[in-house]
């Protein structure tokens, strides 16, 4: 392979891109050596296996991620600003929508989420970790080596171009052939590994490791949400898992699954993509809820309205959401029977999900509300996300989505769905949780401005696609010519994209801003909540909780802070903890070399890549590590400290 | 106190797993109809997974967590089953 096929060329764009790249690796590494702070990076954060830190980093790897993605979404929207747009070739094209879509659900949207799940459930359930504390690390480092796989690929190799669904046979070595698509299937393979871990570590973590008396039904909402998500990870996941390994070897190893030939069968691959794919949309959107119901309620000054029909409903859409994929291929073919039931299945989606809507207006209902920045993103989410869904009933009916399939309908529907549903919603638990990571809140002037940018702006950008679907515009078209009239209404949804920009510019800004100057919390409860996870400290000492909590009712901190309940009635005692790892990092360094290796079937570095995983594993197998214990009396100091008192 | 010492319920597990890896082998005889080897290959595939759970992985010894791990099994099965049928179901029986 010669070294112009090797890098992608001949763009200017990309050429900008690698500078950047090469500029900003070269200013880290200057930096992390001028401020003599690789040693802190290796032993604070690197070899860590501390939930909260974990999760800190998911949501600093989500952040980045937004930006990378968006910045992909804004290139879209400025080459459909005008009809007959030059600003990218019809490949370039394909490659952005291609990886917008892979890096906004799986790279950003997932990782967001798990870390905010990393943060909040241990604290919520009163744990002190999850219940496989190097697992979470790996996990972690999977999902980040496997992101970072994946966007080499634009400049190294070429992106994926088949759209983020990559179906076959346009994603098949005759039609696709450069490694653009090798990089998806193997990216994502070791991505969704990770995934697959973090599923079963929360699923024990929540089921063994609650605080004593912490029924099932007294957790809060968003762990119950989480716990729902991990079993739909847990079950979604192998199909993603064997789907992408039969891609791989199709694709490697000259196999024929989906070839349309030789008897393989092209569609298996959307059918089995999509088995992961619909359980995947609540994956994203289940803890979404659970974080609305947290702040809906605190900021109601009230317990959650019907806190029994959440959980149902719930657990009735984790067994819904396997049952409805089909829907994303209604026009591929099946007779009227199967796209029927399908029909059927999709709508009654609706039922739980309505119910829940219900439930957080109820919870509104004569209560004292507080319009606080996470509360304004709930409030925005109800009507928003309702138009999302009752868009998404009129795609369900399947003679209808003849008409609508594969327009810009469609994209303006998920849109609403995966922004009102996942992105404020993160949003919101960012702006929500942050005081308890960092012990300060993010400004609120700030945040409302923020929020307020950004809610318009959403609107602007993806309402007038409704209407583009309606009028024939299909979605991934590169450009359109200025007979259609599709030119105005795609010239607002663009200026729309430049307001939502500008909206993650002032988030930025807000979180720079509020470091230095935000006034700094001593409470540990700045928002007067309901749940254990403000029971202690802010920020939060390494072990959670000095004494285990012991738990009567749902709301238990909100009854304590009443004087009805008390918590903390044991003696201090030492505190058992697993150690750091540097392990977790290596395995992620190993994998991204095998993944690599693999894209372009380099042989034998793959091999010695997989061997070099063999070695991990084989030396975390005989590895005894106890963990180490926090002795009381450092117990005692760390808690003065926190609390304020001098030592 | 020998009863006690000897795992009789893991070595008779072991002969089963042994006897019905022999039963499945039986398919290998070319004079039987598909669906006679498919059931049979079904009926002791389902023993086999049973014998796993029961004798070897100890599903209902603990009490705390018996539910969980029944409800936990019957929804991977539905999973599964939706799974597989469904997809013959879109691909197969109600392709046009």
């Amino acid at each position: 392979m010669k070294w112009d096929e090797f890098f992608v060329t001949g763009e200017p764009m990309i050429y900008g891109a690698m500078a950047s790249i090469v500029l900003v690796s070269v200013a880290i590494v200057v930096g992390l050596t001028y401020f003599k702070k690789w040693g802190y990076l290796w032993r604070e954060w690197l070899t860590t296996v501390d939930h909260k830190r974990i999760g800190i980093m998911y949501i600093i790897a989500a952040l980045l991620m937004l930006f990378r993605g968006g910045m992909d979404g804004l290139l879209m929207r400025g080459q459909l600003a005008r009809p007959e747009n030059g600003l990218l070739d019809a490949q370039h094209y394909n490659e952005i929508f291609t990886t917008h879509g892979v890096i906004m659900i799986l790279f950003m949207a997932m990782p967001f989420i798990i870390g905010l799940m990393n943060v909040v459930v241990p604290l919520q359930i009163g744990a002190r970790d999850v219940a496989f504390p190097r697992l979470n690390a790996v996990s972690f480092w999977l999902f980040f080596f496997g992101a970072m796989l994946f966007n080499i690929s634009f400049v190294i190799g070429g992106s994926p171009d088949a759209g983020w669904t990559a179906y076959f046979p346009l994603a098949s070595n005759e039609f696709s052939p450069t490694v653009g698509i090798n990089y998806y299937a193997i990216a994502l393979q070791i991505a969704g590994i990770g995934t697959l871990m973090t599923g079963i570590n929360f699923i024990v973590t929540i089921i063994k490791m609650r605080a004593p008396g912490m029924s099932l039904m007294k957790m809060p909402m968003f762990t119950w949400s989480v716990l729902i998500t991990c079993v739909i990870i847990t079950f979604a996941f192998p199909v993603l898992t064997i789907a992408l390994a039969l891609m791989t070897v199709d694709r490697l190893f000259g196999g024929q699954f989906f070839t349309m030939a030789n008897g393989g069968m092209d569609m298996l691959w959307a059918n089995l993509f999509w088995v992961w794919g619909h359980p995947e949309v609540y994956i994203v959107i289940l803890p979404a809820f659970g974080i609305y119901s947290e702040i809906i309620s605190t900021f109601s000054k009230k317990n959650l309205y019907g806190y029994t029909s959440m959980v149902v409903s719930m657990v009735a859409i984790s067994a819904l959401s396997f049952l409805v994929w089909a829907h994303h291929f209604y026009t591929m073919g099946h007779g009227a029977m199967v796209n029927g039931i399908f029909s059927i299945t999709t709508m009654a989606i609706a039922v739980p999900t309505g119910v829940k809507i219900f439930n957080w207006l109820f919870t509104l209902r004569k209560g004292k509300i507080q319009f606080t920045t996470p509360m304004m993103y709930s409030l925005a989410f109800i009507p928003i996300f309702t138009v999302g869904g009752v868009t998404g009933v009129m795609l369900a009916m399947a003679s209808a989505d003849y008409q609508y399939h594969n327009t810009m309908f469609l994209v303006a529907h998920f849109h609403y769905v995966l922004i009102p549903g996942t992105v404020f919603a993160v949003i919101a638990g960012m702006y929500y949780w942050f005081p308890k990571l960092f012990g300060f809140r993010l400004n609120e002037r700030q945040g409302k401005l923020t929020f307020w940018v950004i809610a318009i702006s959403f609107n602007v950008t993806f309402l007038p696609l409704f209407f583009l679907g309606l009028k024939g515009m299909t979605r991934r078209m590169y450009t359109y010519s200025a007979e259609t009239g599709f030119g105005p209404l795609n010239l607002i949804a663009s200026i729309g994209a430049v307001g939502l920009a500008i909206g993650f510019g002032l988030l930025v800004y807000n979180i720079y801003w509020s470091f230095r100057y935000a006034p700094r919390d001593t409470t540990g409860d700045p928002w007067d909540a309901r749940t254990l996870e403000w029971a202690t400290h802010s920020p939060i000492p390494d072990y959670n909780f000095a004494i285990t909590p012991k738990v009567q009712s749902l709301d238990c901190f909100w009854n304590m802070k009443k004087g009805k309940e008390k918590l903390f009635e044991d003696e201090l005692e030492e505190i058992h903890m697993p150690s750091n790892s540097g392990q977790p990092f290596i395995l992620g360094v190993i994998f991204f070399f095998l993944g690599f290796a693999l894209v372009f079937s380099w042989w034998v570095p793959a091999i010695i890549g997989g061997l070099g995983v063999l070695v991990m594993l084989g030396i975390r197998t005989f590895e005894r590590d106890h963990g180490y214990h926090i002795p009381v009396s450092e117990i005692k100091k760390t808690e003065q400290r926190l609390r304020g008192e001098t030592v | 106190m020998m009863k006690q010492l000897f795992p009789i319920k893991h070595v008779m597990g072991y002969l089963l797993s042994l006897v019905l890896s022999a039963v499945a082998l039986v398919v290998l005889i070319p004079d039987l109809s598909y669906n006679v080897k498919l059931t049979i290959l079904l009926v002791s595939a389902a023993i086999q997974a049973s014998i796993q759970l029961f004798l070897f992985m100890h599903i209902q010894e603990e009490k705390g967590t018996k539910s969980t791990l029944y409800i936990n099994i019957i929804y991977a099965l539905f999973v599964g089953l939706v799974t597989i049928f469904g997809t013959l179901l879109t691909m197969i029986w109600g392709y046009m």
